[in-house]
């Protein structure tokens, strides 16, 4: 059997496993946050802030993710703002990212019925108190599911950042596989690696999901993945 | 106007005969694109009075409560609450359109049960009834608390404060909305068919329960029912809408018994058959 050398190589790939992990939810917080600011203001009534947030959207959706950070990276320093690699690519992400998310926390927001929105005005809340307190708490548990997808999407996306200098898991994989030479080894190892990572994520939504949604009062039991889920029986049982 | 047809029971709420009007529309109205709801409406509900309106679906009764509570906007005329413009704001001599804050100085009058009950089903049953007073009234949580419980024992759900409203029957969870809606101490309250989408079985509950609040209370009520029965022990008067229009209004011992225009004898005739 081919000798691996990979006890050499442990601590770097840690170390590229943390930058993965780090910038994926650094990023990840970013993007919520860009979320919920352009999914709320592109459905106000005010003109300015809807547009403003309609283009930056656009912009960030509809543009190639590498191209935004090699922009952040090489030409914001050309008019005088110069970020280090892990900003750049917290931004970049989290801009891009968010785009997407802000269509998803849109979304999630209009689903949730018109007679919330009425209930709230008859009660005299502030359009403030109706977002906050009401409608939001209920879109909220329609955001995660397709968030865990963004988010599963943005962690396989952040091999980019080597293109940037930063030396993440995928960029000591090569290293390894240049000096060593052990592919068959080292990508299968990597695939594995990110597989369990996402799966980690995607357990961390399920967990979220299952939170939010016995708040609004339909507890739901521990998602088991194989499990047949078909049109689901109505409604929790009437007392 | 507006004579309480049984005299003993509300005496001490009826309509009082003079002063200003709790509710006028002038000129009302109302378009939904293309299509005309309401025209060329006018009426006066006096304070403490409880008006009926009855008339097939798309008649405009609907539409009269949900401009009421602000959750559709006005085409034209002008709809005044107590002596103040809801949906125009005094600016110099004129009047302009609403803004919101103007919009929620006037909603304080107000409230509104829904037919859909309209619950929050992220809040328990005792958060629904103290988040506006808290929020809105400014209660500290405490007081809110207080009365909220107190609410939901006269509407008989003193054993589900905690409950979510999903945890509760149709007709819970529209006492609930009921005691929701009290809890804002409004001078209105717009009842929208608030027993069309409960079962057979639970109508008469909530229907005693308002009953009691009607002789109890001095609200004002606009109440859209199919119910003829509630519509007559409650109401001081009935007012029978087709079209957008009224076609008669009267106490509802006149409008049920003795109508004047066949439209309203063939509506009647057509609900009580049906039941």
């Amino acid at each position: 059997m081919q000798d691996l050398q990979f006890g050499a190589w442990v601590d770097d790939f840690l170390a590229g496993l943390w930058v993965t992990v780090y910038v994926t939810v650094l990023a990840a917080v970013a993007a919520v946050v860009v979320a919920f600011v352009l999914g709320i203001a592109v459905r106000t009534r005010h003109i300015v802030p809807r547009t403003i947030a309609r283009i930056i959207i656009e912009l960030f959706r509809g543009t190639s993710l590498l191209v935004q950070l090699f922009w952040f990276f090489y030409v914001l320093p050309e008019f005088g703002f110069r970020f280090d690699p892990l900003a750049v690519a917290v931004f970049a992400f989290g801009l891009n990212f968010g785009a997407y998310g802000a269509e998803v926390v849109r979304g999630a927001i209009n689903a949730v019925p018109t007679a919330q929105w009425e209930g709230s005005i008859a009660l005299n809340l502030t359009p403030a108190q109706r977002m906050r307190r009401v409608i939001l708490p209920q879109s909220i548990p329609l955001m995660i599911p397709p968030f865990n997808n963004l988010l599963i999407q943005l962690l396989k996306s952040t091999p980019l950042i080597f293109l940037i200098f930063l030396n993440d898991l995928t960029f000591y994989s090569d290293q390894y596989r240049n000096s060593v030479g052990n592919e068959n080894f080292i990508f299968p190892l990597l695939l594995v690696i990110y597989f369990v990572l996402s799966y980690t994520f995607t357990l961390f939504m399920h967990v979220l999901e299952a939170r939010a949604n016995t708040r609004l009062g339909r507890p739901v039991e521990r998602r088991r993945i194989f499990k047949y889920r078909g049109p689901q029986e109505e409604e929790a049982v009437k007392v | 106007m507006a004579t309480p047809e049984t005299t003993t029971a509300y005496e001490t709420t009826g309509a009082r005969a003079s002063g200003e009007p709790m509710i006028r529309f002038e000129e009302v109205l109302k378009k939904f694109g293309d299509l005309t709801v309401l025209e060329n409406l006018d009426f006066d509900v006096a304070p403490g009075e409880r008006v009926t309106l009855i008339g097939p679906s798309g008649s405009g009764k609907t539409t009269i409560l949900r401009l009421l509570m602000t959750l559709e906007t006005l085409t034209g005329g002008h709809i005044w609450v107590d002596g103040e413009p809801l949906w125009h704001m005094p600016k110099g001599d004129k009047l302009v359109p609403a803004n919101e804050k103007y919009l929620r100085q006037v909603r304080k009058k107000i409230g509104m049960v829904f037919q859909q009950f309209n619950l929050f089903p992220n809040m328990t049953v005792l958060e629904n009834v103290t988040e506006a007073p808290i929020r809105v009234l400014g209660k500290s949580r405490d007081e809110a608390n207080e009365k909220g419980k107190e609410l939901l024992e006269r509407v008989g759900l003193e054993a589900k404060y905690e409950a979510h409203p999903s945890q509760l029957s149709g007709g819970q969870q529209q006492r609930v909305a009921i005691a929701r809606a009290l809890a804002m101490e409004p001078r209105v309250l717009l009842l929208d068919e608030v027993t069309a989408a409960l079962d057979p079985e639970l109508v008469a509950g909530v229907l005693n329960l308002l009953r009691e609040i009607a002789e109890t209370t001095d609200i004002t009520m606009l109440i859209v029912t199919h119910e003829m029965h509630f519509a007559r022990d409650v109401s001081h008067k009935v007012m029978m809408f087709d079209h957008g229009q009224v076609v008669e209004h009267g106490p509802p011992d006149k409008i049920f018994t003795d109508p004047d225009h066949d439209r309203t004898k063939a509506f009647l005739h057509a609900v009580i058959e049906e039941r």
